[in-house]
């Protein structure tokens, strides 16, 4: 992998355990190790329950993992406490995916914009509908809508404020929790039209999470499919659709509706649900599901490896390199 | 089988109606989806089929008729008749149709016996034989859970099961996948398929999502604020859109290894 890329944070092995009812453990996040390079874009998908949000909240300090570090430049976020932590919250910001919750419906949209540039004493109160204009035009919203409420708009301009209220603090890594998923799909591409124009002119990183791969991949540089807390496979977003050699990552691409499917060929998709998070086999979490599962599936977890350039796959087959 | 004709349905005294001369003709074992964006009135149009608008909804124009009858004149005891068991219905979460703190297998028992002279243990069996034949593994067990136990995709079988019980001749879908996992999606639309092969049913199938519309149906309508915008086969609608908007919606939807944003 060429090193042009300047690395902004690294998550190094982190793992997130949650006690559960009946003195279990649920394990949210298991041996995660994903990088965040700026300018860049890396996706994350998987289906529910992945831990692909616990991931993010970590990354955005709203958890603390149980092992493993997340590196911030260099600097492990959980030793950040107080006015640090403080201080640091301003580099990593997030994007909810129901703006309607995220927003006080008494704040006006100025308010909510402004707030976080308020707390942290980057501009004065009497400036601060000059600053609601600035960021608002940034994200291709009228000037006007400083003064609305954010229930006089539609789910699209609600999505568009959430962005900018992200922006102010001209953040490093904008972290995107399904920040489209609610959103109509002709909306949500403008959404994301924005999202990448924003990046290219201020080389922001973003954290993608979404079900959608079929989205994912459009707009991410680097996709990881997550399976029950494990990452399965890490790929570069351009070879997602066709390069993937994980079957679960197959799987997921085979289950997409797409408009340019065959329409003649029945869908493909696994038979069984996912095993519940609280009874895991040992050996590889898509064990029960795999078509190809093996003997040595049931004993062993297979490692992530490097199988080319920027694809890594935790995949027993692979190590071997049976597969196409 | 079903006919609408200029159906116009408004909310209240709303002077705007959320769906204005809506036309819809379909034979039993026809499969059509209703694709829209949010607000275009795509569950209007089968809310209005089962009578069942909410909020002082109403049919302010046009016809509705089922089997040549119109349903405009049915009573409360046709109504109930029909519902369920001629013409049933597929919500988006099935888990809140479902009575929470209620079991699973005491809920379908009183549906079943509200719509057929049956005994309680007869009624049982036939909704955990209804529930495997959608593949839910062990009716048994699910019927005895409370709807928190199940996945969302189980839950959705469980809706599925409950609305085929009477092999009904309609069945209303209403974004029956939106709020599941694509790998859960897949299957339910599979499973949506086979009804119709086993049952020969007709399936009015409301979803946003085009790829699967296309998948799964004979005809495509798609609608915009209230109106069709575009109808045909799904040669028709995905590659000689006749409207500029049916146009954009397809070009929105991210394709597998299609058009990149960076």
């Amino acid at each position: 992998m060429s090193d042009t890329r300047e690395l902004i944070l690294e998550a190094k092995h982190v793992t997130k355990r949650y006690p559960a009812s009946g003195g279990r453990t649920l394990t949210a996040c298991r041996d995660v190790s994903l990088n965040f390079y700026r300018g860049k874009t890396l996706g994350i998908v998987g289906e529910s329950g992945c831990g692909k949000s616990t991931f993010l909240r970590m990354v955005a300090s709203l958890e603390k993992p149980d092992e493993g570090e997340i590196l911030y430049r260099g600097q492990d976020l959980a030793r950040l406490k107080g006015e640090k932590l403080r201080q640091h919250r301003q580099k990593i910001q997030m994007v909810f995916q129901d703006p309607a919750a995220a927003f006080s419906p008494k704040m006006k949209v100025m308010d909510i914009i402004c707030e976080p540039l308020l707390n942290f004493k980057r501009i004065k109160r009497s400036e601060k509908e000059a600053a609601a204009r600035k960021f608002l035009e940034m994200v291709e919203l009228p000037g006007e809508f400083a003064l609305r409420y954010p229930h006089h708009m539609s789910g699209g301009q609600r999505q568009r404020i959430g962005i900018a209220r992200a922006l102010t603090l001209e953040p490093e890594l904008i972290l995107c929790d399904e920040a489209t998923s609610s959103l109509d799909v002709s909306v949500q591409k403008t959404i994301i039209e924005l999202l990448v124009k924003l990046q290219r002119e201020k080389q922001i990183a973003y954290g993608f999470v979404c079900h959608d791969v079929a989205l994912v991949q459009s707009l991410a540089h680097q996709v990881a499919v997550m399976y029950l807390g494990s990452v399965m496979e890490i790929l570069p977003g351009d070879q997602a659709a066709s390069g993937c050699v994980h079957p679960y990552t197959k799987a997921l691409i085979g289950s997409v509706f797409d408009l340019h499917m065959d329409f003649q060929k029945p869908i493909e998709s696994m038979d069984d649900e996912a095993p519940s998070p609280f009874d895991m086999p040992p050996g590889c979490p898509f064990q029960s599901r795999c078509p190809q599962c093996m003997e040595i599936c049931r004993r062993e977890r297979p490692a992530l490896k490097e199988i080319g350039e920027g694809h890594l796959a935790a995949c027993h087959l692979t190590a071997q390199g049976e597969t196409e | 089988m079903l006919s609408m004709r200029n159906v116009s349905v408004t909310y209240g005294n709303n002077p705007v109606p959320a769906v204005e001369n809506f036309s819809l003709e379909m034979k039993q074992g026809e499969i059509v989806s209703i694709v829209g964006e949010s607000r275009s009135g795509k569950t209007t149009v089968i809310r209005a089929v089962l009578g069942c608008l909410p909020g002082g909804g109403y049919v302010s124009r046009g016809e509705i008729s089922f089997e040549g009858r119109p349903v405009s004149g049915f009573g409360r005891e046709e109504w109930r008749r029909l519902r369920g068991t001629e013409i049933s219905m597929i919500f988006q979460d099935s888990g809140a149709m479902l009575n929470p703190v209620r079991r699973i297998g005491s809920q379908y028992v009183e549906y079943i016996r509200t719509h057929e002279k049956m005994g309680r243990r007869a009624a049982w069996e036939r909704g955990a034989r209804m529930l495997e034949q959608m593949r839910l593994p062990d009716g048994e067990h699910i019927m005895r859970s409370y709807p928190f136990q199940l996945s969302g995709g189980q839950r959705q079988r469980v809706g599925i099961a409950m609305a085929m019980t009477f092999q009904p001749k309609l069945l209303l879908a209403d974004e029956p996948t939106s709020a599941l996992d694509v790998t859960t999606q897949a299957q339910i639309v599979r499973q949506m398929l086979k009804l119709r092969e086993e049952y020969h049913t007709g399936i009015i199938m409301v979803t946003h999502n085009l790829g699967e519309a296309a998948y799964m149906a004979d005809r495509i309508l798609v609608m915009k604020e209230g109106h069709i915008v575009d109808a045909g086969t799904r040669e028709q609608i995905l590659a000689h859109p006749s409207s500029a908007y049916t146009r954009n919606l397809l070009d929105s939807v991210p394709a597998l290894g299609g058009y990149r944003f960076v």
